[in-house]
């Protein structure tokens, strides 16, 4: 598949008054066409610092950027403006223009690259269509919701024809509903246009939702790429952990000391009935603390964390049974504290 | 209780002061608007920072802004002269009235334009606005209603400093009161022209504050 955006060796140091902060420390990163990217960390992680370096809002310390197989640093101004008119952005904040009208913000980037102001209305009109705001033209960003506001920032990002969509925590200021909302939107726009998409998100959900592939950034290092399905079932890193166990923690303090295990269980583990049989056969209960199904890329894919019986026998006898059925099985012990 | 001709003098003052004001603010806004633009864009972390000139600028605005009008007034006399041919007059208090509030207009559009929130301004970045884009149809768009606001106050200061040019023969209300009020010890023209001032400054206020309200589309409703 085509590369839309390499990243090589990329270096951010923010150098302060009497200190210096580095909040990239060498990242590589490969982004193909098509592709719904989610770069996920923690608050703090480098990973806002990291998609402004893709489109040069900020610039690298040291390293490469390729979009579309360019390097951003030997640009000359115009041509890195002309080039941003092909990596549409969205925010956490919407980042609208309050004193314009909806159909006016949408038709901000047409003006900059100067369209006909004919052509932009009619452009921004079908924009709206997309995004299912037809009947909100005329009014002001301080008169919609979140949601319709973030809605507003799409229909403008996508007003140039971009082929990539970066988007800066675009759902973090929405409530859950709204964020499945925009999220299905940015799938739909990804489907329909074959618009690359880079997301970054602090939360797990985002990614599972809509992402293809993730890369989990931690104080400044990739911890961990791949496709999401992979990184979900076998989280390699400690931050790749503690994201996909995200929201689940206060659990585990609770059974300090005792052994816990997460099982995942792909579509086709899902027929037989695995925790009452594990159960009859080792004679004794185990206490499920968790269980969910997530769809991640159409596949479902289904989670249980237990608590095991304090018999140490029984408990291993328990790995045993669930590893025997080709489960995956891990110990969270390490996890806890 | 006062000839016509007193009457005739105090609506000419009133108009004299007027023009003085409204004149003297168009030009301040001619010379601190593009001031207080560019200390923002060149101010540390600006869109296009530039140390230098953001210093040279930045002590000029507080120099001349601590200069008292008065002593500006008369400290500038030479070029007063040198640009209207005449030190004293409603045009020659023009060009220290300018001078004087130019810096504190600067000051005004400079806070007026950090108000804009940061992200608007990276937002039209992203888009790849260039500067005078983003200067035009961010920065001074997206703050026009505290640019008004900053324009009403400017109106109103200048309105008294106007007055103040009267202690050297200005011309308008504040040359009446001195003349009259102060010198001559005639009350009720010092009252009547305190008065016209300060009607005039409510006038300025309530339109100019009508017009932000009007203008400003962040409100719901």
């Amino acid at each position: 598949m085509e590369t839309m955006i390499q990243i090589k060796d990329v270096t951010k140091t923010f150098v302060g008054k009497d200190n210096a902060v580095e909040a990239l420390k060498g990242i590589n990163l490969e982004i193909h066409r098509g592709e719904i990217y989610g770069i996920i960390g923690m608050s703090g992680a480098g990973k806002s610092t990291l998609v402004r370096c893709l489109n040069f809002l900020e610039r690298p310390s040291s390293g490469t950027v390729l979009v579309e197989g360019k390097d951003l640093s030997t640009l000359r101004d115009s041509e890195l403006r002309k080039m941003r008119t092909r990596i549409a952005m969205i925010f956490q904040h919407f980042n609208l223009l309050m004193q314009r009208t909806v159909i006016d913000n949408v038709c901000f980037p047409m003006e900059i690259i100067k369209m006909p102001k004919k052509d932009a209305l009619e452009r921004a009109r079908e924009l709206l269509d997309i995004v299912g705001l037809s009947e909100k033209e005329k009014a002001y960003p301080a008169q919609l919701s979140g949601g319709q506001k973030q809605r507003v920032a799409i229909a403008r990002a996508l007003a140039t024809n971009p082929q990539i969509l970066l988007c800066d925590e675009a759902t973090s200021a929405l409530d859950p509903t709204t964020t499945k909302a925009i999220l299905a939107l940015l799938k739909e726009i990804n489907e329909k246009y074959g618009i690359t998409i880079v997301i970054i998100t602090h939360e797990m959900t985002v990614v599972q939702e809509i992402c293809t592939h993730v890369a989990i950034i931690d104080e400044g290092n990739l911890a961990e790429t791949g496709t999401v399905g992979e990184v979900f079932q076998r989280p390699r890193s400690r931050a790749a952990k503690k994201l996909v166990f995200q929201g689940e923690r206060e659990q585990y303090e609770e059974m300090k000391g005792k052994r816990c295990i997460r099982i995942v269980f792909t579509s086709n583990s899902s027929f037989e009935p695995v925790i009452a049989n594990m159960v009859l056969t080792c004679k004794a209960p185990v206490n499920i603390l968790l269980a969910d199904t997530r769809d991640i890329g159409g596949v479902a894919h289904g989670q249980m964390i237990l608590q095991l019986p304090e018999d140490n026998v029984a408990a291993e006898k328990m790995i045993q049974y669930l590893r025997d059925r080709k489960l995956e099985v891990e110990e969270l012990n390490n996890y806890v504290g | 209780m006062w000839d016509n001709q007193t009457i005739m003098m105090i609506v000419e003052g009133t108009g004299v002061t007027l023009y003085m004001t409204l004149f003297s603010t168009l030009i301040a806004y001619a010379l601190g608007l593009p001031m207080g633009i560019t200390l923002v864009v060149t101010a540390p972390g600006g869109l296009k920072p530039n140390r230098v000139i953001y210093k040279i600028l930045d002590v000029v605005v507080n120099i001349v802004r601590s200069i008292p009008f008065l002593i500006l007034l008369m400290l500038i006399i030479p070029f007063t002269r040198f640009i209207v041919g005449k030190s004293y007059g409603a045009a020659a208090t023009v060009v220290p009235l300018s001078i004087a509030a130019a810096p504190f207009v600067a000051r005004l559009v400079e806070s007026s334009l950090l108000e804009v929130d940061h992200g608007v301004v990276e937002a039209a970045q992203s888009m790849g606005a260039g500067l005078w884009t983003i200067i035009w149809k961010v920065l001074l768009a997206e703050a026009r209603t505290s640019l008004i606001v900053g324009a009403t106050i400017s109106l109103g200061t200048i309105l008294g400093y106007s007055a103040m040019a009267g202690v050297v023969g200005g011309g308008g209300l504040g040359d009446i009161a001195i003349r009259y009020g102060y010198y001559r010890y005639q009350a009720d023209i010092m009252i009547i022209t305190v008065v016209l001032l300060v009607l005039l400054v409510q006038v300025l206020q309530m339109i100019g504050t009508r017009l932000s309200k009007k203008l400003d589309k962040r409100i719901t409703g």
